[in-house]
């Protein structure tokens, strides 16, 4: 037998505990100082990966829209936040080349099929409608319910939603007003959930940004 | 215990036996959250194969280099911190230069920190034995690990999605078993994977008693 | 009220943390081969995650925001730490229960699920009552598939099975089904 192979046997009766907690203490200290040096050197990466990942959504969701101005809600009304403020809860306003309004893209979430749903909907207050939706993530069965991001046709269902009253659900080829979304055949329950989530988050955010929009124009 | 191999011999041995005789996850069973977890396609599994293997890489050649100052008392909570150390940058690393994968693993990334195979590795191997070799068993043990997740995901991506590494191989004719990229697929996929290793061991006993 | 009653059943059941994110596998697989232990390695599974659900809702509320990097070395090592204390505390209080759950309790410390829960809650961002809420569902998700699968075990026990497929790889189907079985609770919360 190699003896080489066998745990290395003590012939102390065990370490000091002094030995002990300075090796912990020096492991701790080294791992602490490794981990602030990446995090210095990544974190900027990954919060700019992040906001651009944000941004091209806000793009593809307001269409026409050439910048954009991060905002936070802070119960009753809206505060402009600057180039490198971070928000729990940002809503993002989209504007023109002339600077005005595109529209607002609020990111909201639902419960699916599966797991939360959670999308990102572009609304325009001067027409009360919705004009762009994303999903950003969702975990729906691959092959059904995953055709809320992948079916092209469901999608066209945001490009010119009026929701100024009630939005409804209307199965598939039953579409026959400008404020029904056409739900999609084998995906009925995600289709419903992203109504839903719509329909959710327009009523909640709806009032606020209208008069956001107004004290602002 | 393993015989003794003469030295140049040696470091293959400790390599190869990794990648099939003591494979970790088709033999030794160990890493199964991993590799049933983000196997739904190729590129997921190859992602989390290789990271595991740099941490496991980076860890063995720590702790051995270590070995004689660690104390026995707190060995494993010294291997468990270089461990996370490693687990964090790596995370870090991926967020910041491969989004898209850090996003389609997700936590997964962290949770290599409990992967047995890793822990087990310093225990059983690293703390024992001189760096050079640490890394070559750790670098046997990684790519066996890489090369089995890479097997499950291959046959659920195929079957599941009828493509592999995202291209698809097909056609439109193709009706996937969405099931393999779903959880059960997972299970089965291993399953059967197992059933064959244990069918080929069992022709290979059969053969040597003839 | 209706946010929590989803988080508590998505964990139970459709989003169950064995059968759908493979999470605390190895005790699935390695134990429970009894009825009686896969139970009470449940029972201490619910009883470690509400542990964890405190100790991260504690550490991402007062020592994360300033040191982020530091999130899994912190999440291991206090969850490892608040366990011993509560085993000792138990082994005080109770040898009772410490003699039926304390067994396993070393075996679960470092396991998947725990640090799954502690990493999932923090990136659902879940306050304090649903972190409770969210470790109670999980942990009784995990007990209902250990247990599930412990009485599968049991009965091909006094089946004959092939040779070939006895040990992992049978377990692995058996689970495959009831990962498929669980399957079928998705869109519960659906309207």
């Amino acid at each position: 037998m190699d003896t080489n192979n066998l745990p290395h046997i003590e012939t102390e009766k065990g370490s000091s505990s002094f030995k002990m907690i300075f090796t912990l203490a020096i492991a701790g200290l080294f791992s602490g100082f490794f981990l602030a040096t990446t995090f210095i050197y990544t974190d900027p990466v990954i919060q700019n990966n992040k906001k651009e990942e944000m941004f091209a959504a806000v793009y593809e969701v307001l269409p026409g829209c050439k910048t954009i101005e991060t905002l936070e809600f802070d119960g009753s009304t809206f505060h402009v936040l600057g180039e490198n403020e971070i928000s729990e809860n940002p809503i993002f306003l989209g504007k023109d080349e002339n600077g005005g309004f595109v529209g607002f893209a609020i990111p909201a979430s639902e419960p699916g099929f599966q797991d939360l749903i959670s999308a990102l909907i572009g609304y325009d207050p001067n027409t009360d409608k919705v004009i762009g939706m994303k999903i950003l993530d969702s975990k729906e069965t691959p092959g059904l319910g995953d055709k809320i991001f992948k079916d092209e046709a469901f999608k066209t269902n945001f490009l010119d939603l009026d929701v100024s009253g009630t939005i409804e659900f209307a199965k598939k080829g039953q579409k026959n007003a400008s404020n029904q979304i056409e739900g999609i055949t084998g995906a009925t329950i995600s289709s419903k959930a992203v109504t839903n989530l719509l329909i959710n988050s327009i009523s909640s955010w709806k009032a606020p940004i209208k008069q956001y929009a107004d004290g602002r124009n | 215990m393993e015989e003794i191999k003469p030295i140049e011999k040696r470091d293959s041995y400790e390599f190869l036996k990794g990648l099939w005789k003591e494979n970790p996850v088709f033999v030794a069973v160990l890493g199964m959250c991993p590799a049933l977890a983000v196997t739904n396609s190729a590129t997921n599994a190859m992602a989390m194969g290789l990271a595991s293997t740099f941490v496991l890489i980076s860890s063995s050649a720590l702790v051995s280099l270590f070995r004689k100052l660690i104390p026995k008392e707190v060995r494993i909570t010294t291997y468990i911190v270089i461990i996370a150390t490693f687990v964090t940058v790596i995370d870090f690393l991926m967020a910041a230069y491969a989004p898209d994968i850090h996003k389609a693993l997700g936590a997964f990334i962290a949770l290599i920190v409990v992967n047995c195979l890793i822990l087990g590795r310093q225990e059983a191997f690293a703390s024992k034995n001189s760096v050079w070799l640490s890394i070559v068993d750790a670098a046997g043990m990684g790519f066996g690990f890489t090369f089995a997740l890479l097997c499950i995901g291959t046959i659920r991506e195929l079957l599941g999605s009828g493509s592999l590494f995202g291209i698809n191989l097909f056609g439109s004719t193709f009706e996937p078993w969405v099931v393999m990229i779903l959880p059960p697929g997972g299970f089965f996929a291993l399953g059967t994977l197992l059933l064959l290793f244990n069918w080929w061991k069992y022709k290979r006993k059969s053969m040597r008693h003839e | 009220m209706n946010e929590l009653v989803w988080i508590f059943v998505s964990a139970v059941l459709v989003n169950n943390f064995t059968l759908s994110y493979f999470l605390g596998l190895c005790p699935f697989l390695g134990v429970t081969s009894r009825l009686q232990t896969a139970f009470r390695l449940g029972l201490a599974n619910i009883f470690v995650m509400l542990i964890t659900s405190v100790c991260a809702f504690a550490l991402n509320t007062w020592v994360l925001p300033f040191a982020p990097y530091l999130r899994l070395i912190s999440f291991i090592i206090v969850i490892a730490s608040a366990v011993q204390f509560v085993e000792m505390a138990i082994k005080k209080l109770s040898p009772e229960l410490f003699r039926a759950l304390g067994i396993f309790l070393p075996l679960i410390t470092t396991n998947c699920a725990i640090l799954g829960l502690a990493l999932f809650t923090t990136n659902k961002g879940y306050g304090f009552v649903e972190g409770i809420v969210f470790a109670l569902g999980a942990g009784i998700g995990v007990t209902l598939a250990l247990v599930l699968l412990a009485g599968l075990r049991e009965e091909t026990k006094y089946r004959s099975v092939p040779s070939l497929i006895e040990g992992t790889a049978l377990n692995l189907f058996i689970a495959g089904v009831l990962s498929m079985a669980f399957m079928g609770f998705a869109g519960l919360f659906s309207t």
